[in-house]
């Protein structure tokens, strides 16, 4: 069984329109499953929504996000939030706000696991100087006494990973965590992430608009448009031939180093135009049903 | 959801701030009246004392004297037309001094926080130095060199917060000097002034909006206190300030002459503020 | 024909703040370590190189918005390295700049038309409204657009109204500073076609910065690569990619994932 699932789940804006429309997706245990899209699909809000961080203006409307076969979404707040807290992580995407500017960043690292998770202080420190060594940082006796002003963009992304990757949790959330890096920095981040996913056997929801990266670390992905899955497929099956046409459009747009004549094809307003009318007429199937 | 905007709860502050705009606008309107037609719509004379009819409870209470609405004094005034005399004052201080101080603070916050270099160090000492004297004595010791009297209150509250002003606009300023439209400016070849007032001045507008009501609001404020120590105005006009301070005496046989004049304060400032917020979220594109 | 850009020797040093003493000045951090090339009329080059590079700053130093510290800059045979300001705003007509961030580079406060507008009327352009309403025209986007403000439009038709407001101006030389890195991948395409076209159209001359090679292949003839404030390659495109010379190119060309499962990336 998967370790997450998610069945048509619906958000919406408080009294406004739909944000997800019945969302369903599954991720099984030490799975990477990337959600594709571009800005405003509604791949951010999926991983919100799992971590029981949607902003206050946001309300779930129905379906279930089932993790560890526990229904999120009907428990009560306190037993919700406890259980995410021991189950999941999240590596946001801008490394430079993520941190407390007035903190350390051993105890941003340490004080989660002392407080919340009732760690003693020895075992927490020790384990956030084992973390930095797996994210190899150099230094990490100083690293853990600076600020992060101090530190550059990629070891603060870094350190979020090891943040993350600090309690065992059994899914993690990456929201972007590479669109604010230089591509060198990616690469690394990103041969980062895969490698301590597979060693710690961490499933792995992987938000990203950017279809080069999830050719590299996902085995699944979901394509999103307006808050709806167009498609839902296996990376091998994706890249060889995209099913839906709005998939195969974002592939054509995506522009690729070596065939200089490839790419930079903006999304044809035929395709928008038939998701578009896709949308529309699942709006209408739940006014109606 | 291709070119769609960003999505936000914007329509609910459209929808409180109108509200917060209309009744703050009321109520301000409401003594802008009383300010200018005080000798009119005032139902006694404020000045006329009677001690046979000292210490009249509100029209609604038992013992009342018709005409009397808000009651009398221990020296038989009335209380409703003292109030709304009163209003005279406070407006004119709160719009005079708002105004001077908000334009001196501004300009001087603009310059600092757009030009930098030499003007803005020289204008920051400044600021730094003068927000070292203490406010309450500095304006007494004002007060008492220029003697009582409407302008020298307004000079000692210009003097003492155009620093507000300057603090608070020299940040914006700053914040959006180093925005992309700025130098977008620069490089269509906009001079440095040009670029000030056409670029920076209309962002910063919004923040120097609600700091002028703000400051308005304190300016009454400062005046009522000024008032309470028998330090504004020297001749015998109601002053609410004034009226506080005598109603003291009588707090717990007539309760109203200290009451009335006190809400009435409070309310005022309130609407000041409110009315600022108001006012900037009406008139900012951005929020609209 | 002749080159518009000259450039030799360039260097510029930025005073770092951060580490500025109480009393003195602010010591100065390198940025541009003696940079020498050419941009010849027509061409569209491309300025590549990771953050820290430069590029940024190079930019903006042949569109003078930075003096430079040392060497030289020609534009169309005048020496502009150190002009001052009062000489300088007639020739700024010649060349523009297209920011980055969409959201920053617009004067959130002006409505579309008065932003194109703007540069016209400082130039002293005549027929105005008209040359606003051509530049619409030549981005694509609708003249209704000239009452909207810039938080109405998505990051797209900002970056376009961009592209208008450079372009109204009709300069020889455009810079673009990372114009399409907080796009969309489909809005990219459409106003890199769109820079494309006008390019041609227009006889422009352009500079592209980019971080994404990607990109730098499919538009720029040549290719300059800066690392840590120095050219470590300057080719034309087609030589730089089938055969990069410079550890760093190769290092920036292996980094990219292209999306296809099976490139080997180690």
């Amino acid at each position: 069984m998967s370790f997450l699932s998610i069945r048509n789940l619906s958000v919406r804006l408080k009294k406004g329109p739909p944000l997800l429309r019945r969302v369903s997706l599954d991720v099984a245990a030490g799975e990477v499953r990337g959600l594709v899209g571009e800005s405003g699909a509604g791949k951010s809000m999926i991983g919100k929504a799992v971590l029981g961080i949607l902003p206050p203006s946001i309300e779930v409307t129905g379906g279930e996000i089932l993790l560890d076969g526990v229904d999120l979404l009907r428990l009560p707040p306190a037993l919700r939030r406890r259980r995410i807290g021991a189950l999941c992580a999240l590596i946001p995407q801008d490394p430079l706000t993520a941190l407390n500017p007035s903190h350390r960043i051993g105890p941003q690292i340490t004080d989660r696991l002392v407080d919340i998770l009732g760690w003693t202080r020895a075992d927490a420190d020790r384990r956030a100087r084992e973390l930095l060594a797996e994210v190899q940082i150099p230094d990490p006796e100083r690293v853990l006494r600076s600020y992060p002003h101090e530190l550059s963009g990629g070891m603060r992304q870094r350190i979020l990973i090891a943040s993350a990757f600090a309690a065992e949790p059994k899914l993690i959330v990456a929201d972007e965590p590479t669109t604010a890096l230089d591509v060198t920095v990616q690469k690394q981040i990103l041969k980062l992430i895969a490698g301590m996913q597979a060693r710690h056997g961490t499933a792995l929801l992987f938000v990203t608009h950017d279809l080069g990266v999830v050719s590299k670390v996902c085995q699944h992905l979901s394509v999103l448009y307006a808050g709806m899955v167009v498609e839902d497929t296996s990376v091998a099956d994706f890249f060889a031939a995209p099913r839906h046409a709005y998939s195969a459009a974002l592939l054509a747009a995506t522009p690729k180093y070596t065939d200089p004549s490839a790419g930079l094809i903006p999304v044809p307003e035929a395709v928008i135009a038939a998701v578009q009318a896709e949308v529309a007429a699942f709006d209408r199937s739940l006014a109606d049903g | 959801m291709h070119e769609a905007r960003a999505i936000d709860g914007r329509s609910l502050v459209r929808r409180r701030a109108g509200l917060r705009l209309w009744l703050s606008a009321g109520w301000l309107g409401l003594l802008c009246v009383a300010t200018l037609f005080a000798p009119w719509i005032a139902p006694k004379d404020p000045l006329a004392q009677d001690l046979f009819l000292g210490r009249l409870p509100p029209f609604w209470m038992a013992g009342a004297e018709p005409g009397y609405w808000l009651g009398t004094d221990s020296l038989g005034r009335d209380v409703l037309s003292r109030i709304i005399h009163g209003a005279r004052v406070a407006l004119a201080v709160a719009l005079i001094a708002g105004t001077i101080t908000c334009l001196v603070g501004a300009t001087l916050g603009l310059l600092a926080g757009f030009l930098r270099g030499w003007v803005d160090m020289v204008i920051s000492r400044l600021i730094d130095i003068w927000m070292a004297f203490p406010p309450v004595l500095f304006s007494i010791l004002l007060i008492a060199v220029l003697g009582p009297g409407l302008w020298s209150i307004i000079i000692a509250i210009v003097v003492i917060d155009w620093t507000r002003f300057a603090r608070v606009v020299r940040a914006e300023a700053m914040a959006q000097g180093a925005m992309d439209y700025v130098a977008s400016a620069r490089v269509a070849g906009r001079g440095r002034l040009g670029t000030m007032m056409r670029e920076i001045l209309p962002n910063v507008l919004p923040t120097i909006v609600v700091l002028l009501t703000l400051e308005m609001g304190i300016a009454v404020i400062v005046e009522a206190i000024l008032s309470f120590v028998n330090l504004s105005i020297s001749t015998d006009d109601p002053t609410w300030g004034g009226m506080i301070s005598e109603g003291r005496t009588s707090v717990h046989q007539a309760w109203w002459v200290l009451v009335f004049p006190l809400v009435t304060l409070f309310l005022t400032v309130l609407a000041f503020s409110q009315l600022g917020e108001g006012l900037k979220d009406r008139f900012d594109p951005v929020l609209r | 024909m002749a080159d518009l850009y000259s450039i030799e020797t360039l260097s510029l040093s930025l005073a770092d703040m951060t580490a500025k003493p109480l009393f003195g000045a602010a010591p100065h951090i390198q940025i541009l370590r003696g940079l020498s090339f050419t941009i010849p009329r027509g061409a569209v080059v491309g300025i590549v190189g990771g953050s820290g590079s430069g590029k940024s700053t190079l930019g903006r130093a042949l569109v003078r918005l930075l003096e430079p510290s040392g060497g030289q800059i020609r534009f169309d045979g005048t020496d502009i390295t150190h002009l001052p300001e009062a000489a300088l705003r007639p020739l700024r007509r010649r060349f523009q700049m297209i920011f980055q961030d969409p959201m920053s580079s617009l004067n959130p406060r002006h409505r579309v038309g008065t932003i194109i507008a703007e540069p016209l009327r400082l130039h002293g352009f005549q027929a105005i409204p008209d040359r606003v309403a051509r530049a619409l025209e030549q981005v694509g986007l609708p003249q209704s657009f000239v009452t909207r403000y810039p938080h109405e439009l998505s990051g797209g038709q900002r970056q376009r109204v961009g592209i208008a407001r450079a372009i109204a101006l009709e300069p020889d030389f455009i810079l673009a500073d990372e114009i399409v890195s907080g796009l969309d991948v489909s809005s990219q395409a459409q106003v890199l076609n769109l820079l494309e076209r006008l390019v041609r159209d227009l006889g422009l001359t352009l500079a592209f910065i980019s971080h994404d090679l990607s990109v730098i292949r499919r538009l720029c003839q040549r290719t300059i690569v800066l690392h840590r404030g120095e050219i470590v390659e300057d080719r034309p495109t087609a030589d730089l990619f089938a055969d990069p010379q410079a550890a760093y190119t190769r290092e920036l060309l292996e980094a990219i994932p292209l999306p296809d499962p099976a490139q080997v990336w180690t």
